[in-house]
């Protein structure tokens, strides 16, 4: 019930975000989700790919520093008030949210979640009013 | 005004002699108290006798900055330590700083050719003068304290620190001259001017600048702001600290206190000396020096020297503006810093790359050096945190070995430029202004 997301080290300068879509683009895999995680002199470029796999080959490939990392991915519905329901489970639970980030589309919204203890995480969301999601 | 012009105006003859038996007198005093010249010596088949007049000083050994490393801490000492009445240290490359032990004599001789500088820059009596050196283990802030109280200037020991307070002294007291580095002298101009004051307020006519190389440039912006006059001081702590050679009112190369401090150039590579005015390494021999005299130190600092009767009337070889350095010595706010120091601590760190850049700016007036690594591939983190936390670890580890801080890049592996042969490991971006 998790999902691998990448994960690829970035140093702030322009272009590299742009070299990784390429990358990716010239290798047919699909960008579902991202987000960008940054510092003064470094970015963490998190991502949700159709082949995580080939993903990470040919990345590593064009020197990136890559990663995978287990997240939880869910599908709510993109109504007011949903995600605090689901977030008051997992307060309730202890489980901490390392970051998280969402996107939303029609009626539905998913949304990624690196949490403290995973298992847990997937644990508590599955008796509460979302799918936990095997792929996007 | 001329402190001592007995020494500092010499005839040329006059001179020659007097180095020529302060020659022989030091090497005799080295091979019989110091085992590392004696052995070097008996090497070279060369014994205190062949040392007749100064010209026979090319026939000697060369000192080098690794010779203080190897035989830290007191292996070149020729005084016993009984004789020895202070220390003074300078950073070393591999942790080890290079120790300077002076006696009562070494100490007295420091504070005269201090005072010849300050006279030359037109001190009397009569100034207040603010020290603003660091005070400490670093030769520039007690070597010049001594030498204003020597020449009988009111001496104002600031050090550096708490500028704006410092600002008010120089205000309050009417202090007339200062001894810094360039750079703090262009940060106090601008915190002066944050203070909503400006040259006029302050009586500050004589700046004794020098530990970090400086540019025709740097004088004007300074002299402009600070409304007084700024002068080179040079030296270097294995030598004896400030003082070892000053401008004039000429300001046509920086004079030489060549009864103590005998110079030479040398062409680094073959180690041949050079002609006066051909650009090489500086070295010099401490002539008169007890705690810890040295023969032929070789500082690395390119320059050339100038014979020739000054204006001012003062006969000693004048050294030129130095132009660089024959090894990879940085000075960064007055602290010397060498890439191999940065090397070594990243080779510790498995977390790296062997790949690093120094990018030394000077920004607001103020060194800032830049260190890049590459993050390994396997090290790489997903979480920040973590990242962070190897960031600050090679932040503390620099620190502690640079006595510095320095702002840590974290770069992508592969990133930083490879070059073939010799490494590129520095960008100096302060020399371009």
């Amino acid at each position: 019930m998790t999902i691998k997301q990448l994960s690829v080290f970035l140093e702030n300068k322009s272009g590299r975000i742009n070299e990784v879509a390429k990358i990716l683009g010239q290798n047919n895999i699909n960008m579902h989700a991202f987000s960008m995680a940054e510092t003064t002199d470094f970015g963490i470029l998190r991502l949700i790919v159709t082949e995580v796999d080939k993903a990470v080959e040919v990345l590593r490939e064009a020197s990136f520093a890559v990663m995978l990392t287990d997240v939880v991915c869910i599908s709510c519905d993109n109504v007011s008030g949903a995600l605090s329901t689901i977030l008051d489970n997992l307060t309730e639970a202890g489980i901490f949210i390392e970051y998280m980030y969402a996107f939303a589309e029609g009626n539905s919204a998913n949304v990624v979640i690196r949490p403290s203890d995973i298992d847990r995480c997937v644990e508590v969301l599955v008796s509460c009013p979302c799918s936990v999601m095997n792929k996007i | 005004m001329i402190w001592n012009p007995n020494k500092e105006c010499m005839s040329r003859d006059e001179m020659h002699a007097l180095q020529s038996k302060r020659l022989q007198k030091l090497v005799t005093y080295v091979y019989h108290n110091t085992p590392f010249y004696r052995n070097k010596m008996q090497e070279m088949d060369l014994s205190p006798e062949d040392i007749k007049t100064i010209d026979d000083i090319v026939k000697l050994p060369f000192t080098t900055k690794q010779d203080l490393r190897d035989n830290y801490p007191y292996g070149l000492q020729a005084a016993p330590a009984s004789e020895i009445v202070r220390v003074h240290a300078s950073s070393g490359t591999t942790g080890n700083p290079t120790i300077v032990g002076y006696t009562r004599k070494d100490l007295a001789v420091w504070s005269e050719v201090m005072a010849r500088c300050l006279t030359a820059y037109g001190i009397t009596r009569d100034d207040t003068f603010s020290v603003s050196y660091g005070y400490g283990l670093f030769t520039g802030g007690l070597g010049a304290h001594y030498g204003v109280e020597n020449l009988g200037a009111t001496v104002i020991p600031t050090s550096t620190g708490n500028t704006e307070k410092h600002i008010r002294l120089i205000r309050d007291l009417k202090i007339t001259g200062i001894a810094c580095t360039p750079s703090y002298a262009l940060y106090l101009a601008e915190t002066l001017e944050k203070m909503g004051l400006s040259k006029k307020d302050i009586s500050l006519r004589v700046g004794a600048f020098g530990a970090e190389p400086w540019t025709e440039n740097m004088r004007h912006e300074i002299e402009e702001r600070l409304g007084l006059k700024g002068f080179n001081l040079y030296g270097l702590s294995e030598i004896m600290g400030p003082g070892v050679s000053y401008e004039c009112e000429m300001q046509n190369g920086s004079h030489i206190c060549e009864d103590h401090f005998y110079p030479e150039i040398i062409n680094p590579d073959t180690l041949e000396q050079l002609p006066y005015g051909e650009q090489g390494e500086l070295v010099f021999t401490t002539l008169t020096k007890e705690g810890m005299p040295l023969l032929r130190y070789r500082t690395k600092d390119l320059c050339t020297l100038m014979t020739g009767e000054c204006e001012c009337g003062r006969t000693a070889v004048r050294m030129g503006r130095i132009t660089g350095r024959s090894d990879d010595m940085l000075i960064i706010r007055g602290i010397n810093v060498f890439p191999s120091q940065v090397e070594s601590v990243i080779l510790e760190m498995k977390e790296f790359e062997p790949q690093y850049m120094l990018v030394v700016d000077r920004v607001n007036n103020l060194d800032t050096l830049q260190v890049q690594v590459e993050v390994r591939r396997d090290f790489f983190n997903d979480d920040i945190g973590r990242m962070l936390a190897m960031k600050k670890m090679l932040a503390d580890r620099l620190k502690s070995v640079l006595s510095i801080a320095a702002d840590i890049k974290l770069m992508e592996p592969g990133s930083i430029e490879r070059s073939q042969g010799k490494g590129k490991h520095v960008i100096d971006k302060r020399i371009l202004k």
